[in-house]
C-alpha cells in the first residue's frame, strides 16, 4: 500500500483546462485540502503522543483554519520560530533525546502542524504534501492493522486530492475526489506487481530504534501476586493455533510458557542454572499420537514459544529448556507463525539433575509458619498423597477464586490459606507449590496460558491475554515432572469453559471476552479471522510465502535476480500501455501548442531561443532583428501560431497543417562557409 | 498572419500626433487606446514635457469638443461642475455647466486641488453624470477625462489616493524627449502653435463605431488564461501590498483590446497584454516600501509568467 504513493503521478492530467493553472499563488479555495491533509496525516499520531502535543497540533491547526476563513495574515515568522524551538525543546525534554522513533515522529508531527502557519505559496503548500506522505508511513511503526491500513489508503486519496486541487484549480469537491480515486484505482496494477514480485527479505529492511518493541504486553520473567490477574484484563490476542486434526479437549490446553522455580516470599522467578544443569537435555517422551499444529505468536519480545505440553517436535532455531519450555533463540519480536508437534500424556525428565530438584525444594526460610505446621502434618505420606491433600482442601474448603483478591502481607501464604482464601490462579498455584516444597516433594510454578476458543469461521483456536494462566508441577519418582492444576480444583469451570464462565458477573474481565450475545460473538469472530488473513497475507508475506505464491503461479524456485528483472519488466509493460492508452489522447489535447513549441525547438537548436514569456509576435520581431534570414519564415509561423491559439479559427486543420510545415521548411542547420 | 495593409484612420491619427509630440509614439498611442477602450488618462511628468500638448492634440485629432481646467489649491467644486446663478430677467435660476461639460476635459495638474475638488471630478468620471444642487444632469457622451500630475513629491501637491488612481485606466509616464526629438522641438519652436492647424480626422459617430469594434476584439480562452495568471501572480508578489483587482484585471483586459486593435489585429495576443500591463497596473500596485511599481518590477511579473 505504501508503495502506491510512488506511482501515483504515473498518468492522468488533472485539469480541465490546462492553461488556467496558478503557477505561484497558493488559491485560497485550496488551503482546507492541506488543512484536511495536516489533520489526516498527523490526527491519528496522537494516541500515542503527549497530551501537550496533540493539544499543540489541534491548536495551530484551528488556529490556521480561523484565519483562513477571516482571511487574515499569517503570524508573524519570529513568532514561528519561537514556536518551532519551543516545541523542539519541549520534544527534548519529553523524550530525553531528539532520536528514535517517537521523538522523531513527535518532531515530524510539529513540522506538520506548524508548516500550515506560513503557508502562502504553492511551494509550501507542496512541502505540506509531500510531509504527508512521509508522516503517513511513520504509522506504519505503530500498528499494522486493518483499519490502519484502510485510514492511510483513505489519507493517500486525501494526499491525492489535495495535489489535484493545487495544480488543477477550483473545481467540485466531487470531481476531485472521484479523480484521485481514479487515480489510486490506476495505480492498482503497478501495487500488486510490486506487491507479488518485490524480492522480500528475511526480517525487517533496516532496524528499527530501541524502543521500537516497548508496550508489548504478555507474561514476564517474573511472577507476584496480581501479575496474572493483571495480564488477564486484556482481551488482546497472544496467540492463534490450528491443529491438523481436531483440537484435544479444552482442559488439555496447557500452553507452556516461563517456568518458575525461586521464590523469596513474594515473587517466583525463573533461578538462572548452574551451567552443569543447563547442559542437560531434557527427555520427553510422548504417550500417545502426537498433535501437530502451528502456532502464530503475536510479539512478546520474550523468548518463550507457548507450546503446548509436552512439546516433541520443535521448529528450527528453538530448543526445549531443562525446565521444559520450548524456546526460540531470539526474542520474538515480530508476529511469527511455529510449527510443534505435542503430546498431552507425556513422561518428561524421570531422571532429573540433581540442581533441579534441590532447587525445587528451595524455601525461604521463617516465613508462613502455619504452612510450614500444616505441610509436615502431611510429610510423611507419600508425594502423590500430599498433592491430592492439598487439592482436596482447595476442593472442599471455603475457597473462592476471583479477579479481586485481598491483599496479603509478609506471611502471604499462611494469610492467603488460612484467613483471606480468596486468590487467583497464581495464589493458588504458589500456595500448591510451597505446600510442596514445605512437605518435601519437589514442585515448581509454571505459568502460560491455559485453553484458548475456537473460531469457526477460519479453525483457528484463538488464546488471549485474559487465558494467562499458573498451574504447578511436581517431581515424582518413576513418573518425572506431573502437573496439578489447583486452580481446577478450586474453580473446575475454569479449565473445562474458559475464565468467562468461572469467574462471577461484576468481575473486570474484558467486554471481548465475556460476549453474551451471538451475533456479537460471531461478529468478533469474523472480524479476527479476517485479521488473522491480513496478517498471514499482508503483513506475514515473507520470502517464504513469497516463493509458495509464485510456485503455485509456476514459477519454481525463484530467486531475487530473477524476481527483480522481472518486476522491472512487468512495470515497464504496464507503464507502456499505459502510456499508449493515454498517448493519443494527450497528443490531441493541443496539436497547435505542440507544432509551435516543435518550431520554437528548431529555432533554439538554430541558436534563437524563445523566452518563456515571449508572445509569438514579439518573438518573430526579434528574430527580424537577430536573424533576418529566418523572419520571413518565423513571422508566417508565428501568425499562424498566434490565429491558431488566439483566434477565433482555433480549430483550423489547413491552419494547422501550415504551421507543422513551417518548421519542414525551415533551412537546414549546419550551413557553413555560405 | 495576415499583413495589415489598409492605412486606417487611427493610423493617420497616430501619424499626424507624432508630427506633434515629437519622439513619443509609443506613449501617444497607448493614449489613443484608453480612449478607444472608454477609460480616463492619467498622465503623470514633470511639468514641462508636454503632457497639456498631447491631451490638446488628441481632443482635436478625435474632433472633440474640448475644456481645460486648472487646478489649483483654491479651486472649489463649483468651478468645475458649474453654477446656478439667478437670471433676473426670467425671474429663477438657471445653470451655468462647468467646464466638465465637454467631451474631453483636460484637467491640467490635477493633483493641486484640495481633495474635494478632486473628488467632484473623479464622481463625474464614474458617474457619467453630475448631480448638484438636487438636479442631474448627464456628461455628453463620450466623456473622457484626460488629467495631468506631477509627481507628488513637489511641493503643494495633494496625491491622489490608491481608490481614485484605480478609476484611471492608463496611466503613461512622458519622460524626457530623446536628442534627436529635443533637437527637432529647438529647432522648430514651440509646439504649441501647431494645435490650432490640426483637423478632426474622425467623426463622433465613427469614433463610437470604433469602439464598439474594439469592445469586440477577440480575446480568445487562451489569453484569458494568460491574462488571469498575470492578475493572479500580482496578488501573490510578497513585494507588493495587494494584488491586481478585478476591476484592473477587466481594464488590462479592455486595454489590451485597443491596443491589438491599433496594432490592426482582431484578437488579443498575450502580446497585448504585455504591452499594456506598465499602463494599467503601475499607478495600481504599491510596493511595501510605499511607492507604486516601477517598471522594472512589471518586467519581472512579465517575465515570472510563460506564454503556452
Amino acid at each position: 500500500m505504501v508503495k502506491m504513493v510512488k506511482h501515483l503521478k504515473a498518468v492522468g492530467k488533472p485539469s480541465a483546462s490546462p492553461g488556467s493553472l496558478p503557477l505561484l499563488t497558493l488559491e485560497h479555495g485550496a488551503i482546507p485540502w492541506l488543512l484536511a491533509v495536516a489533520l489526516a496525516t498527523a490526527g491519528p499520531h496522537a494516541a500515542h503522543l503527549p497530551w501537550w502535543l496533540s493539544l499543540l497540533v489541534g491548536g495551530t491547526l484551528l488556529w490556521r483554519a480561523w484565519l483562513w476563513q477571516q482571511r487574515r495574515p499569517l503570524p508573524p515568522r519570529w513568532a514561528l520560530v519561537l514556536l518551532v524551538i519551543g516545541s523542539i525543546a519541549a520534544i527534548a525534554w519529553q523524550f530525553g533525546t531528539l532520536l528514535g522513533k517517537d521523538a522523531g515522529v513527535a518532531l515530524l508531527v510539529v513540522f506538520m502542524a506548524l508548516k500550515p502557519m506560513e503557508m502562502s505559496s504553492r511551494r509550501d503548500a507542496l512541502v505540506v504534501v509531500m510531509l504527508g506522505y512521509f508522516l503517513l508511513l511513520t504509522h506504519y511503526l505503530y500498528s499494522q492493522s486493518i483499519p490502519t491500513g484502510a485510514w492511510l489508503l483513505a489519507a493517500i486519496a486525501l494526499l491525492t486530492a489535495a495535489l489535484i486541487r493545487l495544480h488543477g484549480g477550483a473545481q467540485p469537491v466531487a470531481t476531485i475526489l472521484r479523480h484521485a480515486l481514479l487515480l489510486l484505482a490506476q495505480a492498482l496494477p503497478f501495487m500488486l506487481i510490486l506487491y507479488l514480485l518485490f524480492p522480500r527479505v528475511a526480517g525487517p529492511l533496516w532496524g528499527l530504534p530501541q524502543d521500537a518493541y516497548s508496550g508489548l504486553s504478555g507474561l514476564s520473567e517474573e511472577m507476584s501476586p496480581g501479575t496474572i490477574s493483571r495480564l488477564t484484563l486484556s482481551g488482546a490476542i497472544a496467540f492463534r493455533s490450528r491443529f491438523a486434526g481436531e483440537p484435544p479437549e479444552k482442559s488439555d490446553l496447557y500452553w507452556r510458557g516461563p517456568v518458575f522455580d525461586e521464590y523469596d516470599g513474594h515473587t517466583w522467578r525463573a533461578r538462572a542454572l548452574p551451567a552443569k544443569a543447563a547442559k542437560q537435555l531434557p527427555v520427553v517422551a510422548g504417550i500417545g499420537a502426537p498433535l501437530a499444529y502451528s502456532s502464530i505468536l503475536e510479539a512478546h519480545n520474550r523468548r518463550w514459544l507457548l507450546a503446548l505440553d509436552i512439546a516433541t517436535r520443535l521448529p528450527p532455531d528453538s530448543a526445549l529448556a531443562p525446565t521444559l519450555e520450548a524456546l526460540a533463540r531470539e526474542p520474538v519480536r515480530v508476529r511469527t507463525q511455529f510449527s510443534f508437534a505435542s503430546s498431552i500424556d507425556y513422561r518428561a525428565n524421570v531422571i532429573e539433575a540433581p540442581a533441579i530438584l534441590q532447587q525445587a525444594l528451595a524455601l525461604p526460610k521463617e516465613i508462613n509458619p502455619r504452612t510450614r505446621a500444616l505441610a509436615s502434618e502431611w510429610a510423611s505420606r507419600p508425594p502423590e498423597k500430599i498433592a491430592a491433600a492439598a487439592l482436596a482442601m482447595f476442593r472442599n474448603e471455603d475457597f473462592y477464586y476471583t479477579l479481586r483478591p485481598s491483599l496479603l502481607g509478609p506471611n502471604a501464604m499462611d494469610e492467603f490459606l488460612f484467613d483471606s482464601r480468596r486468590g487467583f490462579c497464581e495464589h493458588y498455584a504458589s500456595a500448591f507449590v510451597f505446600l510442596m516444597r514445605a512437605a518435601g516433594v519437589p514442585a515448581r510454578v509454571v505459568a502460560g496460558y491455559q485453553g484458548g476458543e475456537l473460531n469457526p469461521v477460519d479453525g483457528y483456536l484463538v488464546v488471549r491475554q485474559s487465558d494467562a494462566h499458573a498451574w504447578a508441577e511436581i517431581w515424582l519418582a518413576g513418573q518425572g515432572w506431573v502437573r496439578f492444576d489447583p486452580t481446577a480444583a478450586v474453580a473446575p469451570a475454569r479449565i473445562e469453559q474458559g475464565i468467562d464462565a468461572a469467574l462471577p458477573a461484576g468481575e473486570p474481565l474484558p467486554m471481548i471476552v465475556r460476549l453474551d450475545s451471538d451475533w456479537l460473538r460471531q461478529l468478533r469472530n469474523r472480524w479476527e479471522a479476517a485479521n488473522n488473513t491480513w496478517n498471514q497475507w499482508v503483513l506475514g508475506y515473507n520470502p517464504q510465502r513469497q516463493r509458495e505464491v509464485l510456485s503455485r503461479l509456476g514459477w519454481r524456485d525463484p530467486d531475487w535476480r530473477g524476481m527483480s528483472a522481472s518486476l522491472a519488466i512487468l512495470c515497464g509493460l504496464a507503464l507502456l500501455l499505459v502510456t499508449l492508452w493515454t498517448l493519443p489522447r494527450r497528443l490531441a489535447a493541443d496539436p497547435v501548442q505542440r507544432a509551435w513549441q516543435k518550431y520554437c525547438a528548431a529555432l533554439k537548436r538554430r541558436g534563437i531561443p524563445r523566452a518563456e514569456w515571449e508572445g509569438p509576435l514579439d518573438f518573430a520581431h526579434r528574430v527580424a532583428r537577430e536573424k533576418p534570414d529566418l523572419a520571413a519564415l518565423t513571422n508566417e509561423a508565428a501568425g499562424y501560431y498566434a490565429e491558431l491559439r488566439y483566434g477565433r479559427r482555433a480549430s483550423n486543420g489547413q491552419l494547422l497543417r501550415r504551421l507543422q510545415q513551417c518548421v519542414r521548411r525551415l533551412p537546414p542547420r549546419r550551413r557553413k562557409h555560405s | 498572419m495576415r499583413p495589415i495593409t489598409r492605412q486606417s484612420p487611427l493610423d493617420e491619427i497616430l501619424a499626424a500626433a507624432d508630427q506633434v509630440i515629437l519622439g513619443k509614439s509609443q506613449q501617444t498611442r497607448l493614449a489613443l487606446c484608453c480612449l478607444l477602450a472608454k477609460g480616463h488618462l492619467l498622465i503623470e511628468d514633470l511639468p514641462g514635457v508636454g503632457k497639456t500638448t498631447l491631451a490638446h492634440t488628441l481632443a482635436r485629432l478625435l474632433g472633440f469638443q474640448f475644456s481645460r481646467v486648472q487646478f489649483t489649491s483654491d479651486m472649489l467644486p463649483a468651478d468645475i461642475l458649474g453654477v446656478s446663478v439667478f437670471d433676473r430677467d426670467r425671474g429663477d435660476f438657471r445653470f451655468l455647466p462647468g467646464p466638465v461639460f465637454s467631451q474631453v476635459v483636460l484637467a491640467d495638474e490635477i493633483n493641486r486641488a484640495t481633495p474635494k475638488t478632486q473628488s467632484a471630478l473623479l464622481e463625474a468620471m464614474e458617474e457619467g453624470q453630475v448631480t448638484t444642487e438636487g438636479e442631474t444632469r448627464p456628461l455628453p457622451q463620450p466623456f473622457f477625462v484626460i488629467a495631468t500630475q506631477n509627481p507628488s513629491n513637489q511641493i503643494g501637491t495633494f496625491p491622489l489616493p490608491e481608490s481614485q488612481l484605480d478609476r484611471f485606466l492608463l496611466r503613461i509616464e512622458l519622460g524626457y524627449p530623446d536628442h534627436a526629438a529635443e533637437r527637432a522641438l529647438l529647432e522648430s519652436g514651440g509646439r504649441r502653435e501647431q494645435l490650432p492647424t490640426l483637423s478632426a480626422r474622425l467623426s463622433a459617430s465613427d469614433f463610437a463605431a470604433l469602439q464598439q469594434q474594439v469592445a469586440a476584439v477577440h480575446a480568445s480562452a487562451a489569453v484569458l488564461d494568460y491574462l488571469q495568471l498575470v492578475v493572479e501572480a500580482s496578488r501573490a508578489d510578497a513585494r507588493l501590498v495587494h494584488g491586481l483587482s478585478p476591476r484592473a484585471a477587466l481594464s488590462l483586459l479592455a486595454a489590451a483590446r485597443a491596443w491589438a486593435f491599433t496594432a490592426g489585429r482582431e484578437m488579443v495576443l498575450p502580446e497585448d497584454v504585455q504591452a499594456v500591463l506598465p499602463a494599467v497596473a503601475r499607478h495600481r500596485l504599491q510596493l511595501l516600501s510605499g511607492s507604486h511599481a516601477g517598471a522594472e518590477d512589471i518586467a519581472a511579473l512579465i517575465r515570472a509568467i510563460p506564454v503556452l
